[in-house]
């Protein structure tokens, strides 16, 4: 007598349950704080402390920020519209903007730095991004000269004249390089020489023809001179640290302890004083009678301070590029002009793309050093006119504030540029 | 039958200089030579002219004169009758003393908030790297800036400490937070506090050789002495002890409030606190990343390997983790000393009176000699940072890996 289980039991299960969903600690929103804010007692506590801090500095920002007041005269009138409602007094930044950004340019002549800056992003754009059409680098190469006279006026002979010098340099180094880099190099730099001072005496002729209204270089001011003193210096820095990072790699001694020379002693230096030196002492060294911009004596000064720490880069770049690649160069019977351009700077500059962009960053940041020579940059305009004013004494956490947003912006722009940049080549060398 | 002939050895000519890549190096050196040599001597013939013209001439005995200011934070003696060489040794003790203190804190700065970052706390690690980001994306020109007017406009002034309701209190008595600087008490040292200093730095020398012992001692025999409690008992313990037995010779003199100002105490400028707490909360965030670095550049592995060899936690992170990162962080974290040392110039835009401030400032401007001024400055800081990448050198040769 056979009993199946069949019928002795009231249900089988015949399909598998579906799985329980976990426990309710174990997931979703509670999960994750328990692992990421409550996982030991030592991390609640830092929970807790992080988030009263937070708190506090939420109290005291948010009602300065939502309770501002935006349209005022002075810094009593905000007062009283404020009221102890604890509100920032942003009116200064909507009466003094001008100043802030423009420095003492003429108010009727803003579009022409807007608009230099807006061509920047254009004539950057194929620089920072590779799939760009390569075309787009001829308004790259165009850019400076217009910058120049958008920004500082005057006849647009000036410019078309000193590009007219570069391309016919560019013409005749491009005509002589087959026979010797050294022929082509010098032959172009004597042919753009001839051409400036050819043109020269055409300039002063038609000083008419397409003039912008003539701007001084100490009516240049605010946040528009650290962008000029930023981009120029940058620019004019990278040629000449890469000579220097050259020079410093050399097998000849004495070109070799020239640059160690430069090289360490701007690095040992504080900026503020090759700044003082731009200021009180590089007249002393110039023939007499010379007397050039201050603007312009800070930007050599600055340019030399930046290409000695972008060419400890670029060595830093140099050195990391196998020993292999510099065989294979000579190997093929490359001379050494021909060997750093084709084979090893192009890879040496790419390793040190990282590393320049944040020497740029450091400098764009450094260029508010010059307010300490009495150049009134954002923080200079700050110091100076605006908080000195009767109006506007006392103003400090909007100002400040203000100059050290616009500087955020920038530079975390540039530095997650730069992290982009490092994992798209991360992965093409892998 | 072919024989090797040497090649026909070629007599020195003259043409070679340009065409054989042997001997062209010394031409281009030594027109480079020339070069720099003509540069620097049209330099020095252009300040020659222009110093005659001006009826000026290149001496440092300004330094012998009176200087004819005063500073207002001093470490030696000093007043406005002394001379322009003591002037500048105020300055730079001054510089010394804000890159010192400021290179301390942005160390502690840097390595907590590069190890939070880290942390598997997701709200902490956000606001480390917000603290992070932050600083390192603004000038630290505008942090001194910022930190400066709270220390001068923000906090009340001495007499709001005035009176039996008074509007602002001291900490803990001691403490007084006022726009004209931070009064603290100051110690005072009597006879024989000498030797509880003595007995204070032998104890830590102590503590030293102690752990030194209990590291060669376990190497050698694998017996684990404890370190942690006998290095607390030998920090407090014999100075202490000392301090009793001295008759306790170190007392504290605290600020006290007498008219409208605190006299007594120790007055720490707002300028020196604004610069000094700038530069390190600066660097910290610059120190705070390379510690990240050198933290994630030790890979998982080395753990794993540590763990797999029975080491406990910390044992771990002492004997496997620390040595091997500290090999990455030590170098920049210098180079970080270094900025530091190098922007507390800017102590002149809060005029905290280093030595850019004295030399390169007052004594620049009232005796007119911009050349010599400048030159001393530049080698003062020139000094330092030589000296700093000297020693940096020879702590990268000493943990250098040992390949062979």
């Amino acid at each position: 007598m056979s009993d199946t289980p069949h019928h002795s039991a009231a249900f089988v299960r015949t399909t598998p349950l579906p799985p329980a969903p976990p426990p309710a600690t174990e997931r979703g929103a509670i999960k994750w704080i328990r692992e990421n804010l409550t996982s030991t007692p030592a991390n609640a506590v830092m929970t807790v402390l992080s988030l009263v801090a937070i708190y506090y500095v939420l109290a005291f920002v948010m009602p300065w920020l939502l309770n501002g007041v935006w349209n005022a005269g002075s810094i009593r009138e905000c007062r009283e519209i404020a009221a102890g409602s604890g509100g920032g007094c942003f009116a200064v930044l909507t009466e003094r903007w001008h100043q802030l950004l423009f420095g003492r340019y003429p108010q009727d002549a803003y579009w022409r730095p807007t608009l230099a800056f807006v061509l920047l992003f254009a004539a950057i754009a194929p620089v920072l991004f590779q799939n760009l059409p390569r075309k787009l680098m001829i308004f790259t190469a165009l850019y400076p000269f217009v910058a120049y006279w958008l920004v500082w006026g005057g006849t647009i002979l000036t410019p078309v004249f000193a590009l007219l010098g570069f391309v016919v340099g560019y013409v005749v180094y491009s005509r002589l390089v087959d026979k010797s880099f050294a022929m082509g190099f010098f032959g172009g730099l004597l042919a753009a020489i001839v051409t400036w001072w050819v043109t020269g005496f055409a300039s002063d002729a038609g000083s008419g023809l397409l003039a912008l209204e003539q701007v001084e270089s100490r009516e240049i001011g605010g946040f528009m001179l650290n962008m000029i003193l930023g981009t120029v210096c940058v620019s004019l820095s990278l040629p000449l640290g890469i000579v220097l990072a050259l020079g410093r790699q050399s097998s000849m001694p004495i070109i070799k302890w020239i640059c160690v020379v430069f090289i360490e002693f701007i690095r040992g230096v504080p900026l503020i004083t090759l700044l003082f030196v731009a200021n009180v002492v590089l007249a002393y060294f110039l023939p007499p009678g010379t007397n050039f911009d201050l603007i312009l004596r800070v930007i050599i000064m600055i340019t030399m301070f930046a290409a000695a720490y972008i060419a400890e880069v670029i060595r830093g770049g140099l050195a990391a590029l196998p020993r292999g690649q510099y065989e294979a160069a000579d190997s093929l019977g490359l001379d050494y002009p021909q060997a750093m351009r084709l084979i090893i700077l192009p890879q040496a500059l790419k390793i040190s793309i990282p590393g320049i962009v944040n020497v740029a960053v450091g400098l764009f940041k450094d260029t508010t050093l010059v307010s300490i020579i009495a150049m009134f940059d954002l923080v200079g305009m700050i110091r100076g006119p605006i908080l000195a004013s009767t109006d506007w004494n006392g103003v400090y956490w909007e100002l400040l504030g203000f100059a050290a947003v616009l500087f955020f912006v920038v530079c975390y722009g540039i530095s997650q540029y730069s992290q982009w940049l490092e994992r798209q080549l991360q992965t093409d060398r892998r | 039958m072919t024989t090797l002939t040497d090649p026909p050895q070629e007599s020195f000519r003259l043409s070679m200089l340009l065409n054989d890549t042997r001997y062209r190096s010394y031409t281009f050196q030594f027109i480079a030579l020339i070069g720099v040599f003509l540069f620097i001597g049209w330099l020095i013939s252009n300040a020659a002219q222009n110093l005659e013209d001006l009826g000026q001439d290149i001496s440092f005995g300004f330094l012998g004169e009176a200087a004819g200011y005063d500073i207002n934070q001093r470490p030696i003696e000093y007043n406005s009758q002394d001379t322009h060489l003591r002037a500048s040794i105020v300055g730079v003790l001054n510089t010394l003393i804000v890159a010192f203190l400021g290179c301390i804190t942005a160390t502690v700065f840097g390595v907590i908030a590069g190890i939070l970052r880290l942390s598997n706390n997701w709200i902490v690690a956000r606001l480390m790297a917000v603290y992070v980001e932050a600083f390192r994306n603004v000038p630290v020109l505008i942090w001194i800036l910022i930190i400066f007017f709270i220390m001068t406009a923000s906090l009340p002034a001495p007499r709001a400490f005035r009176g039996d309701e008074p509007a602002a209190t001291m900490l803990f008595d001691a403490f007084a937070f006022t726009n004209r600087g931070v009064y603290a008490p100051k110690p005072i040292w009597e006879a024989g506090s000498m030797i509880v200093v003595i007995t204070f730095l032998l104890s830590v020398a102590g503590i030293f050789a102690y752990r030194r012992y209990a590291t060669k001692l376990l190497y050698d025999t694998g017996r684990l002495l404890p370190t942690f409690w006998p290095s607390v008992a030998l920090f407090f313990v014999p100075t202490i002890l000392m301090y009793f037995i001295m008759g306790r010779p170190i007392s504290l003199e605290y600020p006290e409030m007498s008219g409208f100002n605190f006299t007594g105490g120790m007055q720490v400028r707002g300028s020196l606190i604004a610069l000094w707490f700038a530069l390190a909360i600066y660097t910290g965030a610059f120190i705070a990343e390379n510690v990240r670095a050198g933290i994630l550049a030790i890979s998982k592995g080395q753990t794993e390997a540590a763990a797999s060899l029975g080491l406990r936690p910390n044992r771990i992170m002492n004997l496997v983790i620390l040595p091997q990162a500290l090999r990455v962080i030590i170098p920049p974290l210098i180079s970080q000393y270094l900025n530091l040392t190098k922007n507390s110039s800017l102590a002149i835009a809060v005029g905290y009176m280093d030595v850019t401030g004295t030399l390169g400032g007052i004594t620049l401007n009232q005796t007119g000699r911009a050349i010599e001024a400048i030159l001393l400055l530049m080698l003062f800081y020139l000094t330092i940072s030589l000296a700093i990448s000297a020693i940096m050198n020879v702590y990268n040769n000493a943990v250098k890996l040992k390949e062979r």
